[in-house]
């Protein structure tokens, strides 16, 4: 690939493959089934997103980043590798944050998903929106959507309690800049806006009133 | 993505019955790593059996005292367990080390366990590769073939198993429960679920086709204090180069069990045995018939030091 041939798409690509877990020797095709491709009958998929019912006939192929994406309309949430490697697609399905890449939108037919654009507007912010302005989370942007609803998550799974890789006493789970990096690991930025990211949550962390806090 | 059917499952039994009827089809249960696969066209099923509503997803207590974990529990909630935590925190530990938090949500104990190999040549589909395409020949054995194994090879194939959660349950002797389409169940110890490759890198574990994983069964806690170790190229959302899971109890002896350099969720009785000596002796046991490529022999020394590093940590905690 010539330099000047670097889209911003398969730069992104280009840099999933660099950070990914597992080496790829070739960089992943990330390409959507179009809306109305294959002979293979559509199938109703039935979701609240954002708190709105809504309904669609999708090829069963059409991940749930692409239902969210191409036939909601919600680019909030962003394709980076397509392939679990980079966070940038994360949304929050029954509660839980998932990557809308390696999921079936068929899978989740009767569920509910929250999107960038669910957790505020801008108009009324959420508070992790805030602190992620307030702090600087982000350059270009690009992974940020990702960023935000991982942090939301990370913050209630701490407060429920679930273990992580650098969790010292498994009974006692505890916020700490280590809980929240490795908690947050599942998101790549290539600004490297880490820094800013693990202040902004540490911000809504502390506005909560949480306590049990480690340094 | 190659084209094909979705249903969703209504019972185990129907979905174990649809699985063996219907050519091509395949279990769907996370999807995160079938779903990567079928992207790039390595994995082609025609019809997806979704097996995510059939009520598999609770941790049981069994008569004998130990633990039934159902085949779609997430990796997140039984890392979080509390009796897993409590009685079994090497499996809680393995998991937390696997992947990311959003990986965790969606994937399944089942789905963790038949995870297929991280092998560069097996993910690209312009390669050969024997385990992808029997009789193509295998890219790596003289390619990159410093993430792959060095235990249980063969001249088909050198591919690692990636799993954590599996070299966990390995060196706890679970069992893996399944049922096959006419309803017959079994429950296959750990030690043989998986194959090791042969002339025959594509046949990966013992369940015959449409044959469904319905839980791991732990036998009863065996106590002691529990560690997991990963070595790997990145702090965290990356595979093992190495992995060490173990059990040490108060009289010196341990149990092992490794990730990262076997064909498949490794553990020799012999380096058990060694638990005693000390680690180079642990090392050299589990490392017997260890068959190294040019950029793959660091991992021996690096199992020897993971070893030693662990020893030095129970010396601090007696
Ligand atoms: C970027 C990335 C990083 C990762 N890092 C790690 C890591 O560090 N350590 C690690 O251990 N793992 C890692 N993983 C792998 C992850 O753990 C697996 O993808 C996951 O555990 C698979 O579970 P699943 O439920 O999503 O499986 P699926 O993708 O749904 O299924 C996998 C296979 O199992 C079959 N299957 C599923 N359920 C059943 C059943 N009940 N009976 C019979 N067959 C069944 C499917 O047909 C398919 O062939 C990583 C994955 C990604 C994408
Ligand atoms: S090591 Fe196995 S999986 Fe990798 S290229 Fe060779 S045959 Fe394929
Ligand atoms: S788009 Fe990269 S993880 Fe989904
Ligand atoms: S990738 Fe640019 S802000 Fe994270």
């Amino acid at each position: 690939m010539s330099s000047d041939s670097l889209t911003r798409r398969s730069l992104l690509q280009g840099s999933a493959v660099i950070a990914t877990a597992a080496p790829t020797l070739s960089a992943a095709s990330a390409t959507a089934p179009s809306p109305n491709s294959g002979a293979k009958a559509m199938m109703p998929v039935e979701l609240t997103v954002n708190g709105r019912e809504v309904h669609l006939q999708l090829d069963p192929r059409t991940s749930l980043l692409d239902a969210l994406r191409e036939h909601l309309h919600l680019t909030g949430t962003k394709k980076g590798c397509d392939h679990g490697q980079c966070g940038a697609c994360t949304v929050i399905v029954e509660g839980r944050r998932i990557n809308s890449c390696l999921t079936l939108a068929v899978m989740h037919d009767g569920e509910t998903v929250t999107t960038i654009e669910g957790l505020g507007t801008p108009e009324a912010l959420h508070p992790m929106q805030k602190a992620f302005i307030v702090h600087d989370g982000y350059q270009c942007g690009y992974c940020t959507p990702g960023q935000i609803c991982s942090a939301v998550s990370v913050l209630e799974e701490i407060a429920a309690g679930i273990p992580s890789h650098v969790t010292q006493d498994l009974d006692d789970v505890a916020l700490s800049d280590a809980e929240l990096r490795e908690r947050m690991s599942g998101n790549i930025c290539r600004c490297a806006a880490y820094p800013n990211i693990i202040a902004a949550m540490r911000d809504v962390y502390g506005q909560s009133g949480a306590k049990g806090e480690k340094a | 993505m190659k084209s094909f059917t979705y249903e969703r499952a209504t019972s185990v039994q129907a979905a174990a019955k649809a699985a063996a009827s219907v050519q091509g089809a395949r279990f769907i249960a996370g999807g995160t790593n079938l779903l990567d696969l079928m992207k790039l066209q390595i994995e082609t099923p025609t019809h997806l059996i979704d097996v995510n509503h059939l009520g598999l997803d609770r941790i049981e207590e069994t008569p004998e005292g130990g633990l039934r974990i159902g085949a779609l529990v997430r990796n997140t909630d039984l890392a979080a367990d509390k009796r897993v935590r409590r009685d079994y925190a090497v499996l809680s530990r393995a998991l937390v080390a696997g992947a990311s938090g959003q990986l965790r949500n969606k994937a399944t104990t089942g789905g963790n366990l038949l995870q297929r190999t991280r092998c560069p040549y097996f993910y690209d589909t312009r390669m050969p590769c024997n385990k992808r395409q029997p009789g193509s020949g295998c890219g790596a054995m003289q390619g990159m073939s410093r993430s792959l194994a060095i235990l249980g090879v063969s001249d088909a194939c050198i591919a690692q198993h990636p799993s954590d959660m599996a070299v966990a349950m390995r060196l706890l002797d679970s069992a893996v429960d399944t049922i096959d389409a006419n309803g017959a169940t079994r429950s296959i110890p750990i030690a043989d679920f998986h194959l090791l490759p042969g002339d025959t890198p594509q046949r990966e574990t013992l369940l015959k086709p449409g044959e469904m994983i319905t839980a791991v069964t732990l036998p009863k806690p065996i106590g002691g204090a529990h560690v997991y170790r990963k070595v790997r190229d990145r702090a965290s959302y990356a595979f093992a180069l190495v992995s060490v899971a173990a059990v040490f109890g108060k009289d010196g002896t341990a149990r092992f069990a490794f990730g990262g350099i076997g064909a498949k969720p490794w553990r020799v009785a012999a380096a058990d045995a060694a638990a005693k000596q000390g680690p180079k002796a642990v090392a050299e046991a589990a490392l017997t018939g260890a068959r190294t490529t040019h950029h793959n022999d660091f991992k021996k020394l690096l199992v020897e030091r993971t070893l030693a590093s662990l020893y030095r940590q129970q010396e601090a905690r007696a």
